[in-house]
């Protein structure tokens, strides 16, 4: 399987099951249109006839070079990942948590998925003594893994900072009697970052995503305060400063949504490199389809082409000296995951569970409050492996739609909390979100090629 | 070659033999939250 695409003048064929990226001319392009999977050594006179505008010789020139990447097994090269079984290794360890340690939150965003923070489940706060329990339980079933990812998440996880500071103490404390190394990340929208709680951060979490949705009306509009105020005025200066006193070294994201009422998303992007952060995630909105920002099919040329904008606006600061990434837009062609990770992506509700604060277990943090995919409970080290078992045989093979998408290799099926949610189906892709990630694709390749060349 | 630039060359395959170890980051959780790139994970074993 190849995919082929020109942007802004540079012309890709990607072959999928090597991972091989190709820049051609526009000879070789016109040719790579008209070739079947089962090339011969001669170009086929059908080729030369549909091309006749070209001189013969290119044609013949071209078509040779691409028989010389079929022969070396860089075009329609065979997937031979389909007996999965063999790649697939059995037994999933936990090893990656999303501890829900506040469902509560002091703002309300109109959009959020969590439903302004308790999930439907009611406001609460993780008491420490659950959030050991959780510890301990990643640890006895993480196996041989040694790095244990935790994630701070909410609601607002600085509401329940008490907890966060024990737990990651605790961890620390078993770390070298378990033989495991933890790696935290805390996600949080700043309205209760003081200077201690900076300098904690900045100590103790290898990553921070930091919620900012872009220019100060964008995120006003969404990202109210409890008495209905904008917060962009009070958190910017708090995220300025933990960045300026965070180890460059260290992980951080300033991460936005846009909605349906942003769709010049670009701007918003900018607008958070213009207020000092260079390490950019803006990404489209999970909503449901009666809401008056929900992303419809008819957004999409809107959004293609504003990702294209991105790209150029992107493109520009890099070339006066920023050092700007854009998380969509980020893709390592050489030194990625291994294709074994690849065949299923997400490790949710095998290797990575939620814990809300009661201590129950969910898949990830999007399938909290849906009780049908409640796992366990930390509480008493309980985990339906009924279910655990559903999400671990998922792959881009099971999912029929992926089988035949190009993209397969890099987003490895999605996300299954989409797929459920918009299609009642965790296997039926979540058709706008793979669109929307096809097109960053693109995106991230042409900026590849457009770098190697300036 | 005249036409064609490879920008990079046939390494998934090749990762098959060594991949597999199960250390690298195993969803979207400690960045996006929402939106899975598995191409742009880290491998941890490299």
């Amino acid at each position: 399987m190849i995919h082929r695409y020109t942007m802004k003048g540079i012309r890709f064929i990607l072959d999928v099951n090597s991972g091989a990226v190709h820049v051609v001319d526009e000879a070789a392009y016109a040719v790579s249109g008209l070739l079947t999977s089962d090339m011969k050594p001669e170009c086929p006179p059908r080729i030369y006839q549909s091309l006749s505008e070209y001189p013969r010789e290119t044609v013949a020139s071209a078509y040779a070079e691409l028989y010389g990447l079929y022969l070396s097994g860089q075009l329609f090269s065979k997937d031979d990942y389909l007996e999965i079984g063999k790649y697939i290794p059995s037994g999933a360890p936990i090893k990656a948590l999303c501890l829900h340690v506040s469902h509560d939150c002091n703002l309300r965003c109109a959009y959020c998925f969590a439903s302004t923070g308790d999930f439907g489940t009611g406001r609460s706060i993780m008491p420490f003594e659950v959030a050991k329990q959780a510890v301990d339980f990643v640890v006895r079933r993480s196996g041989a893994r040694k790095n244990i990812e935790i994630d701070f998440f909410g609601g607002e996880p600085l509401m329940a900072f008490d907890t966060v500071v024990k737990t990651v103490s605790y961890a620390r404390s078993i770390e070298a009697d378990s033989g495991k190394h933890f790696r935290f990340t805390i996600t949080t929208n700043g309205l209760l970052l003081d200077d201690d709680k900076i300098a904690y951060i900045n100590e103790n979490m290898d990553n921070v995503v930091l919620s900012l949705d872009g220019r100060r009306e964008i995120n006003d509009n969404m990202r109210k305060t409890v008495s209905g105020e904008g917060s962009y005025d009070i958190i910017v200066p708090k995220f300025q400063k933990l960045v300026k006193q965070r180890d460059p070294k260290l992980d951080y994201y300033a991460r936005g949504t846009f909605t349906a009422k942003n769709l010049d998303f670009a701007d918003d992007v900018m607008s958070i490199a213009s207020e000092g952060f260079d390490r950019l995630s803006v990404e489209p909105v999970t909503s449901d389809e009666d809401a008056d920002y929900h992303l419809c099919p008819a957004d999409l040329p809107a959004i293609f082409a504003e990702y294209e904008r991105l790209t150029d606006l992107l493109l520009e600061k890099r070339r006066q000296g920023d050092k700007l990434s854009f998380f969509h837009f980020m893709i390592d062609l050489e030194q990625g995951p291994c294709v074994i990770k690849r065949l299923r992506g997400c490790g949710a509700g095998y290797e990575y569970v939620a814990v809300t604060p009661e201590g129950d277990i969910y898949p990830c943090h999007q399938f909290v409050g849906k009780e049908a995919f409640r796992q366990g409970s930390v509480r008493d080290d309980t985990l339906d492996e009924g279910i655990a078992h559903q999400f671990a045989a998922m792959n881009i093979y099971t999912r029929k739609k992926c089988r035949s998408c190009w993209a397969k290799f890099y987003c490895s099926g999605g996300c299954s909390a989409a797929n459920f949610n918009q299609n009642g189906d965790l296997n039926a892709p979540y058709a706008l979100g793979c669109e929307m990630e096809k097109k960053r694709l693109e995106c991230a390749i042409y900026l590849k090629a457009a770098e190697t060349e300036s | 070659m005249k036409h064609i630039k490879t920008l990079t060359s046939a390494t998934l395959k090749q990762t098959a033999a060594k991949g597999g170890c199960g250390e690298c980051q195993t969803s979207c959780q400690s960045a996006c939250k929402t939106s899975c790139t598995v191409a742009n994970q880290k491998c941890e074993n490299k």
